[in-house]
This record gives structure tokens, sequence and C-alpha cells, in this order.
């Protein structure tokens, strides 16, 4: 199982996503920037960090690099795709996922562990997880997500939100100003996916809590399910988004079918 | 052809929460300024376009501030050309 991670200039969580593929048992591939072959990957990782300076944006000119161009067409095939902090905001900027990466509403850049709790367990990106919050860290100072309210509506009716910030009792943290919602995401956003299900993007760091040498390994769970996904994808003889989709809808109910 | 100098001025859309424009209204009071209100802070790019006509060059730089200056989800821009910048570039000197 080869799981590709794109480096970019600034990238500085790519060699923590091949460690965790590694811990995981899957074999890590270094992808380049400059180059749109992916190689014989079955998924890829768009690690965190400062592509290109986070320059105009996060994220904006990564979109244009030549690798982005591999990566698009990738998830057009059904590939899985997970965009970690700065790939999540690479993502957003490509349009591969909807919404935006605000400035933290706190203006402040926010470097610690918080808790998310996956919304359903039934997803590429979530299928290994326990159901528990998930105590990972973030680092970032433009995490504030950002849709207009007929998008959220569309997100959360069609179960696009994989993520969200959640209080000690984990209940999400819906106020954009409250400890627990770590830099004002509309609805305590912290993570969705696109309407195929095959691309989502995250904040939170999954691939910095890997092992019990790093503090704990509660971000494995994220990591094990786009394995398992990437895995089952490839057994499946790599089907199309939509087939995918089909098949996913005659064994559960879920918004995939849609 | 002619040489175009523009601006791109970009903005966060109304109704966004502008956390820039709020940290400098909140510190308003400490520079005793307590006339000012709806700070907005965004970004301009200058930029110089070498094109057949202004409205060539215009073209290439909506494109630009869609696609790359701007993310329309959040953002707005507007295009100024800037005064007495266009020049035409001549065709003899293909050094410049």
């Amino acid at each position: 199982m080869r799981v590709g991670v794109v480096t970019f200039p600034g990238s500085n969580s790519d060699v923590d996503a091949l460690n965790a593929l590694a811990v995981a048992g899957a074999e890590p591939v270094a992808l380049w920037h400059e180059s749109p072959d992916l190689g014989a990957v079955s998924a890829v990782i768009l690690p965190g960090g400062f592509a290109y300076g986070d320059y105009i944006r996060a994220g904006v000119i990564a979109r244009f690099s030549p690798v982005m161009r591999g990566v698009r067409d990738f998830a057009a095939a059904g590939g899985h795709v997970l965009g970690i902090c700065n790939g999540f905001q690479v993502l957003a900027e490509s349009g591969l996922v909807p919404g935006a990466l605000l400035r933290n509403r706190s203006l402040r850049f926010v470097c610690r562990i918080v808790a998310i709790k996956p919304e359903r367990l039934d997803s590429p990106f979530t299928r290994a997880a326990s159901g528990s919050p998930i105590h990972i860290p973030i680092a970032h100072g433009e995490g504030c997500y950002y849709a207009d309210e007929a998008t959220l509506d569309a997100l959360e009716a069609n179960g696009r939100v994989l993520f969200r910030y959640v209080r000690d009792d984990g209940s999400p943290a819906l106020d954009p100003d409250e400890p627990a919602n770590p830099n004002g995401s509309l609805r305590a956003i912290a993570g969705v996916c696109n309407a195929a299900g095959n691309v989502a993007g995250l904040m939170p760091h999954p691939e910095r809590m890997a092992e019990g040498i790093l503090g704990s390994d509660e971000g494995m769970q994220l990591i094990r399910s786009l394995i398992e996904s990437a895995s089952e994808w490839d057994a499946a003889g790599r089907p199309a988004p939509g087939k995918a989709d089909a098949a996913a809808a005659k064994t559960k109910v879920g918004p995939w079918a849609t | 052809m002619s040489e175009f100098r523009f601006a791109v001025n970009v903005l966060p859309k109304p109704g966004i929460l502008d956390p820039q424009g709020r940290a400098v209204e909140l510190r308003l009071p400490h520079l005793n300024v307590s006339s000012v209100s709806k700070v907005r802070v965004g970004r301009r790019a200058e930029l110089t376009v070498t094109a057949g006509s202004e409205t060539e060059a215009r073209a290439v730089v909506d494109g630009l501030a869609r696609e790359l200056l701007s993310n329309p989800l959040i953002e707005t821009y507007a295009i100024e050309l800037l005064e007495g910048t266009s020049s035409a570039v001549s065709a003899e000197a293909p050094g410049r």
C-alpha cells in the first residue's frame, strides 16, 4: 500500500506524515511539488506547513503547482486525498473541498492540543475512528473555517462535515469565541469533505500523534482510516467516484450516493 | 504593444469577519481616535501588463485578480489603471 505525501517548498509536516504512514504499516512515498506524476500511489496526503510561504493567501500558490494537476486528476478518478492543516488550505483554495480558511478570530497563531469529534464513522476518513473525541494538535494562523450559510446548511444536510471542535463534554464548540473552538470556525467545523466523499481536509494534525513516543497515537485513527479506504479502493479495481458511491449506497444509507 | 500599469485592491467581503480590521478598531482608542469606524484591511498588488490594448490588458489582470490575488468566496477586488503609466513599447527595442 503506497501512500504519497507531497512536499511543497515550505511544507513542514511532510516527514511527520511519512512517519505516521510507516508506523501504520503503509509504504510512504515522498512526492515533489514540481512533478504532476504521483507514481503508483493508492492515496495522497497534502501535509501541513507554509507552502510557498503562504504568500497572498495560505494555499493559493500551491494550487498552481504541477503536483496539484496530478492530485486533481487522482481525486477525479476516485483516489483518496487527505489535506492536513496547510494541505486543507490548499484543497480549499483549489476548490477540491468547499469553503475557505480565514485568519484565526483571535488573530493569533494557535499551537496546542485540541479535541475534535468525528461526525460520522462511515466515511473513508473516519472508518477506523472510535467515535470518541480525538486529542491532536493544531498549529495554524489561518484555520477559521468559513462558508456561506447556504453552503454550511448543505454540508450538514449531506453529512459532509467530518470533524468538529468539541468541549470537554464532547459537545460541539459552536460559539466561535469559546476556548474549545480554537480559531473561530463557523459551526465548530474542523474538517469537511467533497461531494463524492473521497477528498477531505482538516486543520488539526493527526500525524503528530502517531505513536506513544510523540505523546499519544490518537491521530492514527485517521491515518488508518485513510489506508483502509485506499486498500479497499485498490481491491475494488480503483472505481471512479460515481461507481463507489453506488456500491456504498447498496450497503449503507449515506450521503455518498447523492 | 503598450505597457499598462494596474493596481488590484482586494478587500474582505462585506459581512465577513475581518480580524485585522477589528484589531485596528480595537486599538483606535489607544491612539485617542474616536471618529473612525468600519475598518477593513485588505491587500494591494501593482503590476505591469504588456498588451495591444487596455481592454486586453485589463482582461489579463481580471483573470489574475479572480484566480490568484483574491478568493471570490471571501474577498472582492477592484482594478484600477494607474495614471500616466501606460507607454508604447518600441518594436525596435527587443531588449526591453
